[in-house]
């Protein structure tokens, strides 16, 4: 199995989920192009990363973001999900 | 590519409280009415429309019933509102209902159990700049690979992936393996044989039906996040 495809069940282990793949054509990747996600640099995850946050009740969504953009010294962040307020 | 998480399901843990007690069977009963596809009615202080609109509750569990407090699991997809669905369950066992509390366990693939608390990612943070240590910092911030992590995937050959960042759909001979199970119009992950995300895309074709065929359309593509260069262009240009 290649790096490839063991990744992406790596991925699918994560989210909980078994999923069977069928292959329709073998084939390889040129390694002078691209990189596996894993082999990304600290500062390429920061970039284009995920944070699974577990955001405590208080602050909220947008105040956790500014928190994480400061924390992490990145002019860019958003979040994925907002409870409504109570 | 965050609307793939804000448009994905949702479980929550929630505290109901009921305002005279019913027997559990009862709760049960009721529970079990608001599962599956169901009308609601976004509450008063809402962010979207208040109309009447359908909403699939997957599921429901009672975790514990005591005196009159119902704690439940939902199951359910985005946009449901918790505080309104017991509200409605409240009216239904004829005793009304509120919600007391509310946590989110789960968005998409992003579990509660794989979450990581502010403090670590600061302690995290912390250890990479002063000790030079990435090995925290890297369980913390996850390549965005997982932001697609629970939908179906497709894995395709380099020239297909460079030609997918120039716009175009993905033919069945640049396909080199998927996922079972796949139906048309379901929304899939295009991968590289490396790992790497290359496009969101929809599908034209089922698994059998690509795997029966040799040409033809099998995605199209929706939404483009490998950038254009990583991979060279393997086609030729059309001549002027």
């Amino acid at each position: 199995m290649s790096e490839g495809v063991k990744f992406l069940i790596e991925l699918d282990r994560f989210a909980g989920i078994e999923r069977r793949y069928v292959v329709k054509k073998e084939g390889s990747t040129d390694p002078s192009f691209g990189k596996p996600p894993t082999a990304r640099t600290i500062e390429e995850l920061l970039k284009y990363g995920v944070i699974n946050l577990d955001k405590p009740p208080g602050p909220t969504s947008h105040e956790v973001v500014a928190w994480v953009k400061n924390l992490l010294g990145i002019p860019k962040a958003g979040h994925g999900g907002t409870l409504e307020q109570p | 590519m965050i609307g793939v998480i804000s448009h994905s399901s949702k479980e929550y843990v929630a505290l109901a409280q009921l305002h005279s007690p019913v027997p559990r069977e009862r709760l049960e009963e009721v529970v079990k009415e608001f599962t599956g596809r169901i009308y609601q009615k976004p509450p008063v202080r809402s962010s979207v429309k208040r109309v009447l609109r359908i909403k699939e509750v997957y599921k429901i569990e009672i975790l514990e019933y005591e005196g009159t407090f119902a704690l439940m699991r939902v199951d359910c997809q985005h946009g449901t509102y918790v505080r309104k669905l017991i509200h409605d369950i409240g009216e239904v066992l004829g005793v009304g209902a509120h919600m007391r509390e509310l946590r989110r366990i789960r968005t998409g693939p992003f579990r509660e159990d794989t979450s990581i608390r502010m403090h670590e990612l600061s302690e995290a943070v912390y250890l990479y700049r002063e000790e030079g240590r990435e090995d925290m910092l890297r369980r913390a911030i996850l390549p965005q690979e997982y932001i697609v992590s629970h939908l179906p995937k497709v894995v395709v050959f380099d020239g297909a992936a460079a030609a997918i960042t120039y716009g175009a759909d993905l033919a069945v001979p640049g396909i080199s393996l998927l996922s079972e199970g796949i139906r048309r119009g379901e929304l899939v992950a295009v991968f590289t044989l490396k790992g790497e995300l290359v496009a969101l895309a929809e599908a034209l074709m089922s698994t059998e039906e690509i795997l029966a065929s040799s040409k033809g359309m099998a995605f199209k593509t929706k939404r483009v996040i490998l950038e254009r260069g990583v991979y060279p262009k393997t086609w030729k240009k059309k001549e002027a």
